[in-house]
């Protein structure tokens, strides 16, 4: 009799565990920051710029990994072509690159010095230490969770909608544009909002390429960093702004798209 | 006249096909599943291009690969429902509708797509989702949405199957209505010979990538070309009239004279369908013994022998087909010009709405 109930126990006793550990961190943010402390730290404009510039990189880096990886991940999906499990393999890297190498991999190809460094001087685009360089480090480890969530989304279109479409006298473009998009709007939300949540916390591979200067790459996770041996609470105010942040996102995309988005997302 | 005529490898077999149907009429493409009926359609539609072939539509060539002219499917004007009816699930039924329709003015578009609803009764359903309507609902909007470009063919995937059997009928008997009065040709496809016959003015039985005969129903079922064709178009069809009957069973009253029972529920015009092993031959005189309720007089107009069976032709106002072994034959002295009784059970005889 004893055996399924001792099991039960056992889940039951996993699932605390788990979620004591996943949670504690976070409440101890909110335990040690006091409302005022909270708004005090807004007030800092340090703070807020960092806050600032965060919102607008993360906002243009997410605008770049969806415009061209919605068309990509479309392709992905739809089309068969010699190397293509070597093509999603490819773009999957970014997930599993520590962000150090990432950083470095950056400067090593986009830097002064860098593959593509001489050429990009030539046309007079600077991306070390400077905002662009934040929104490359930010595109590069963000934009392969948008593409594998939206690849993921136009593949359970059923083929015969869009060929529907087609026999309806609607070209490809006009197709990907009126309904592979439109059905897989609740895999490409979820995809964007995972995107954006890493785009938001990114801190290896930014601190590497672009550096930490307040107001041109000192992103809120840069600035807790910077904050976090002088002036502690400073750090956990910024941090649980950070997590209010990234909460509220991940619940308006739950609310915006209903369940079906974080079972995609869940995949 | 639509033309096809196309050759391409598929993964069992390689598909060889040459058929054509005239303006207004419907051929009907009937065969087992996997038999490569749909890959026609697909070929027809511009969804698919084949190793070698030509498709022509109304004197307009879409695809001849020899001369390199392949039309995509946008410029085709094919009218295609899907098997899975491949609504738009984002839109509602008459955004389906009009989904073609980007020429007119948006407010035309909607009101030709509510002209279309409302003629297949689904007027009040014109702002539901497609999730929120029932199969046969979505059947019709499937169907109103590839008419609403006015085709230039109509392509029909299985159009019946995904219904239950109760609201196949009535989808039946409206799809044949749209068939009567399309005035372009249509391709019908279909795994149940029962609909080929009922929905085709001809049908080409297709197995393994080639058409294995092609003809009028009545022509395929009373003279099979091969033993694949007697067992696939073996049912056969029997028009009339059904109406309700006092002990439960569904009575017909046959073009021609005669009269069945059935045990499914039917009412108007029908096609009865029995299998002819089915069928019981007796003399005239045999005393009516047995749980047989069908029992039609006849007059044997041919017999053939089809591998160890030997099928009679017979005659009852309408052609009929029995199937015996060869020595029945014998026992009977079956022969042309000969009586005899054609006898069947009611649970035999199959209902499908007539047109």
């Amino acid at each position: 009799m004893s055996g399924s109930r001792t099991f039960g126990a056992l889940l039951f006793a996993a699932l605390a565990c788990a979620l004591l550990f996943l949670t504690l961190p976070i409440v101890a943010i909110f335990a040690d920051t006091s409302p005022g402390r909270l708004l005090d730290s807004l007030g800092d404009p340090a703070a807020r710029d960092a806050l600032w510039l965060s919102l607008r990189t993360t906002v243009i880096a997410l605008a770049i990994i969806v415009v061209v990886g919605t068309p990509a991940a479309y392709m992905l999906a739809t089309r068969d072509f010699p190397g293509r499990s070597v093509v999603q393999t490819l773009i999957e890297l970014p997930l599993v690159l520590p962000p150090a190498a990432a950083g470095i991999g950056l400067l090593a190809a986009l830097g002064p010095n860098g593959l593509l460094g001489g050429w990009l001087e030539d046309a007079g685009i600077a991306l070390v230490l400077q905002t662009a360089g934040v929104v490359v480090a930010l595109v590069f480890v963000a934009s392969p969770f948008y593409l594998r969530q939206a690849e993921a989304a136009f593949a359970a279109v059923p083929p015969t909608v869009m060929q529907a479409s087609r026999t309806l006298g609607v070209g490809e473009a006009g197709t990907f544009l009126r309904v592979a998009i439109p059905s897989a709007r609740p895999g490409l939300i979820a995809g964007g909002a995972l995107a954006w949540g890493r785009a938001l916390g990114e801190f290896g591979a930014t601190l590497m390429f672009a550096g930490s200067f307040r107001g041109v790459t000192q992103t809120v996770p840069l600035a807790i960093y910077d904050r976090f041996a002088t002036d502690f609470p400073g750090a956990l105010a910024l941090s649980a702004v950070l997590v209010c942040v990234s909460f509220a996102l991940l619940l308006s995309v739950k609310l915006l798209t209903g369940r079906g988005a974080l079972g995609v997302a869940a995949r | 006249m639509l033309r096809v005529e196309a050759s391409t490898r598929l993964s069992d077999f390689t598909l060889e096909v040459a058929l054509e149907a005239p303006a207004g009429r419907c051929l009907a493409l009937a065969g087992p599943s996997g038999a490569g009926k749909s890959t026609v359609l697909r070929i027809v539609a511009g969804l698919l291009r084949p190793d070698r072939g030509r498709v022509s539509c109304g004197g307009e060539t879409w695809l001849d690969r020899e001369r390199g002219i392949d039309l995509a499917p946008e410029r085709r004007g094919c009218g295609y429902v899907f098997q899975d009816y491949a609504l738009f699930e984002h839109l509602t039924a008459w955004q389906n509708v009009a989904y073609g329709l980007r020429h007119l003015p948006r407010r035309e578009r909607r009101r030709e797509a509510e002209a279309l609803l409302e003629r297949f009764g689904l007027g009040d359903r014109a702002g539901a989702r497609p999730r929120t309507l029932s199969g046969g609902e979505r059947q019709r909007v499937a169907v109103a949405r590839a008419l609403a470009l006015r085709p230039r063919a109509l392509l029909l995937d299985e159009p019946l199957s995904a219904l239950d059997a109760r609201t196949r009928a009535s989808a039946g008997r409206e799809l044949a209505a749209v068939l009567r009065a399309a005035e372009v040709p249509a391709l019908l496809v279909t795994h149940d010979f029962a609909e080929a016959a009922a929905l085709g003015d001809r049908v080409a039985v297709i197995d393994a990538g080639r058409v294995v005969q092609h003809g009028a129903p009545e022509e395929l079922a009373a003279t099979p070309a091969s033993a694949f064709v007697a067992d696939f178009a073996g049912a056969v069809v029997l028009h009339g009239t059904a109406r309700a009957g006092s002990d439960g069973l569904t009575v017909v009253e046959l073009d021609g004279g005669g009269r069945l029972s059935s045990t499914d529920a039917a009412d108007g015009r029908v096609a009865a369908s029995v299998y002819p092993w089915e069928i019981v031959i007796e003399p005239l005189d045999a005393p009516r013994t047995g749980s047989a309720r069908n029992r039609l007089v006849a007059e044997i107009v041919s017999v053939t022998s089809v591998g160890g069976r030997v099928r009679l032709g017979l005659s009852a106002g309408q052609p009929l087909i029995a199937e015996v072994s060869e020595a029945a034959v014998g026992a009977l002295d079956l022969r042309p010009g000969a009586r005899v009784a054609a006898t069947w059970k009611a649970a035999a005889t199959r209902l499908v709405p007539g047109y």
